[in-house]
């Protein structure tokens, strides 16, 4: 198998909220042998918010992120589920819109760059999946999950709207996610089947609507629970953000007890690949994972 | 490769004049390939019981009365082949309304909270019509695209029904009636854009209650999409000046004020910018929790003080914003 090469999109939170994403991300690639580029020029894709202040501005940032790994002549690779989604909204509209393309590469022409659309955009969960092949993670498994039950959380932004994502999360279906279950079965572990797995955290509407966003992340985090799960997994840092810091408004809000820690995808696979809680960051969770390493 | 499967069906099955609480009736069927799921109705009632009822009507995909739920995902019953989502599903196909909790009978629902809300945004041309008009009020194509495939809703309530924000808060108007009113705003023959923006800027009702969650573009049976002309109405209060200063639109418009500072966005700063000095209290409890954990980190600095990484190159960044930007808080 030939070495996988990418340049990694970090987004904002992997540089700041959760440091330990982009640790375990890094120990992950470093233990399958996946060469990482950080794209140090890049800057924030909006979050989902910036696009409702002003599409076009949101357009040309990202479109300026997507220069940089083409000329890498690299994939980007993303860890967050609204990076990939926002990233890739502008890729598709630009290599759609021959016009809008032209209004952007205008802009990116003052400041010498040019979109051409010879990267593809893909979330590191996919690459794990898709490319290195769950096969060859198996192989590399070293300390096997076998005493976790797991409860896959996939975040929106992955899956949705499955009509932009299809060719790069190997055709997930929205509504019957495997991606996530297939990965904690090739570590040992014990993927939980749960109805809320596929649904919204509720994290875009925190500040705003803070009733509906507790709403939504305690169903999510009571159905895992009552399908016996020791801990939740998530490829996106702001589902993790929510339902990590969260967890005590949350369940004032359900009228439940919730102990529920919630690992980023990469430090999950990082412990089955050996790596130690330290390593990996597993002391910055406000809900510790005490019971992972037991 | 045989042309049928044979099916388990378990049916929602309520009726609200006799039954104190729904339950769940079995049908097996042999289902052909070029079977509907509308099919899949009529037989069990046609086959196994008459008093099962559902909503049916056009049979074109046009009316939008067969819109069910199948295995949790919106459905319009005549437009669905049955055999696709049986590769999806295995065998087993659930029948459910497409909201359990308005049930009047099976597959039936209330529609009555979706109208409300269609009619809150005049679903329809506000404009002083001239009795004895000299001329068509003509759209040029231009004008006609803007539109955004938004006029070909047909008001099922696929993503009504299936929009999580709703089910959280039933005073968001949410994705269908928003879709309506975008239709109607950027319409140049109508006059009351205005106060169609104001509405849907209103906190708890508009559009700044959506959650981001692609839910309505996924159960569109007409590909409509209708998350994406929620953005547009975004974009369309602060063009038209309707965005009233507020925590969402705050929240909105700091990412610009952060990027341009930063490349990046300054996670402490944007909470403190959106929700003001006073209304931080709600956070410090989670702040001191994250600080606690190391997610607030004070590596560089105080947090809330400048002190989040720059992307290199932060000129560009700059420069693209100063020459990119269309709108203003």
């Amino acid at each position: 198998m030939s070495k996988l090469k990418y340049a990694l999109f970090t987004g904002c939170t992997a540089k700041q909220s959760t440091p330990e994403l982009l640790s375990s991300t890094l120990a992950v690639a470093e233990k399958l042998g996946i060469e990482i580029t950080i794209l140090e020029e890049a800057s924030c894709c909006g979050a989902s918010h910036l696009q409702d202040f002003d599409e076009f501005l949101a357009h040309v940032l990202n479109a300026r992120n997507i220069c940089y790994a083409e000329k890498l002549g690299l994939t980007m690779i993303t860890i967050c589920n609204t990076c990939q989604l926002n990233s890739a909204m502008t890729k598709h509209a630009l290599d759609t819109d021959p016009a809008l393309k032209a209004r952007v590469n205008e802009k990116l022409a003052e400041v010498g760059l040019e979109y051409k659309g010879t990267s593809e955009i893909k979330h590191f969960l996919y690459c794990l999946i898709d490319e290195y092949g769950l096969e060859n993670i198996k192989d590399k498994v070293e300390v096997p999950l076998s005493h976790l039950n797991i409860a896959p959380f996939y975040g929106c932004h992955n899956i949705r709207p499955s009509e932009l994502h299809h060719t790069s999360n190997g055709g997930e279906n929205p509504y019957n996610p495997t991606s996530l279950d297939q990965l904690i079965n090739a570590l040992e572990g014990h993927p939980v089947d749960y109805d809320h797995k596929n649904k919204c955290c509720g994290f875009h509407v925190e500040l705003q609507a803070n009733h509906t966003s507790e709403i939504l992340a305690g169903n999510a985090m009571v159905d895992a629970i009552d399908n016996n799960a020791d801990i939740m997994v998530t490829p996106c840092p702001l589902c993790h953000l929510k339902m990590d810091t969260y967890q005590d408004d949350v369940g004032k809000v359900m009228g439940r007890d919730i102990e529920l820690p919630v690992l980023h995808m990469p430090q999950m696979v990082a412990l089955a690949l050996g790596c130690t809680p330290k390593e990996i960051g597993l002391n910055f969770h406000v809900q510790k994972a005490t019971h992972l390493t037991a | 490769m045989s042309d049928t499967r044979k099916v388990t069906i378990k049916a929602f099955r309520f009726n609200a004049e006799t039954d104190y609480l729904p339950y769940y009736k079995q049908y097996e069927m042999e289902v052909g390939k070029d079977e509907l799921i509308l099919d899949l109705l009529n037989r069990i009632k046609w086959e196994h019981d008459g008093s099962f009822s559902y909503r049916r009507s056009c049979r074109h995909g046009i009316c939008g009365a067969c819109a069910i739920k199948v295995n949790g995902r919106a459905t319009l019953a005549c437009k669905q082949n049955a055999m696709e989502l049986l590769d999806l599903f295995d065998n087993e196909l659930v029948f459910e309304p497409s909201s359990k909790k308005r049930a009047v009978k099976d597959m039936i629902i209330d529609k009555k909270d979706f109208w409300d809300k269609h009619a809150a945004v005049q679903p329809y041309v506000v404009a002083d019509i001239d009795p004895h008009p000299e001329h068509e009020t003509k759209q040029s194509i231009e004008e006609f695209n803007k539109f955004l495939d938004s006029d070909l809703c047909i008001q099922c309530g696929a993503c009504h029904y299936s929009c999580p924000a709703l089910e959280a808060n039933p005073d968001y108007l949410g994705p269908a009636a928003l879709n309506a009113a975008y239709r109607f705003t950027v319409d140049t023959r109508d006059n009351a854009g205005k106060e169609r923006l104001e509405l849907t800027a209103e906190p708890g009702v508009g559009v700044w209650d959506c959650v981001k969650c692609f839910e309505c573009a996924e159960a569109c049976p007409k590909e409509i999409n209708p998350i994406e002309k929620i953005t547009k109405l975004h974009n369309m209060q602060f063009e038209q000046g309707v965005a009233k200063s507020n925590v969402a639109t705050r929240h909105a418009e700091g990412f610009v004020r952060s990027i341009k500072k930063h490349g990046f966005l300054d996670e402490a700063d944007i909470v403190v910018y959106s929700e003001g000095y006073l209304g931080m209290y709600k956070h410090l409890k989670t702040a001191m929790k994250m600080m606690k954990a190391g997610k607030i980190h004070w590596n560089d600095g105080l947090p809330w003080v400048d002190n989040v990484p720059k992307s290199k190159n932060l000129d560009e960044i700059q420069k693209l914003i100063e020459i990119s930007q269309t709108n203003k808080l």
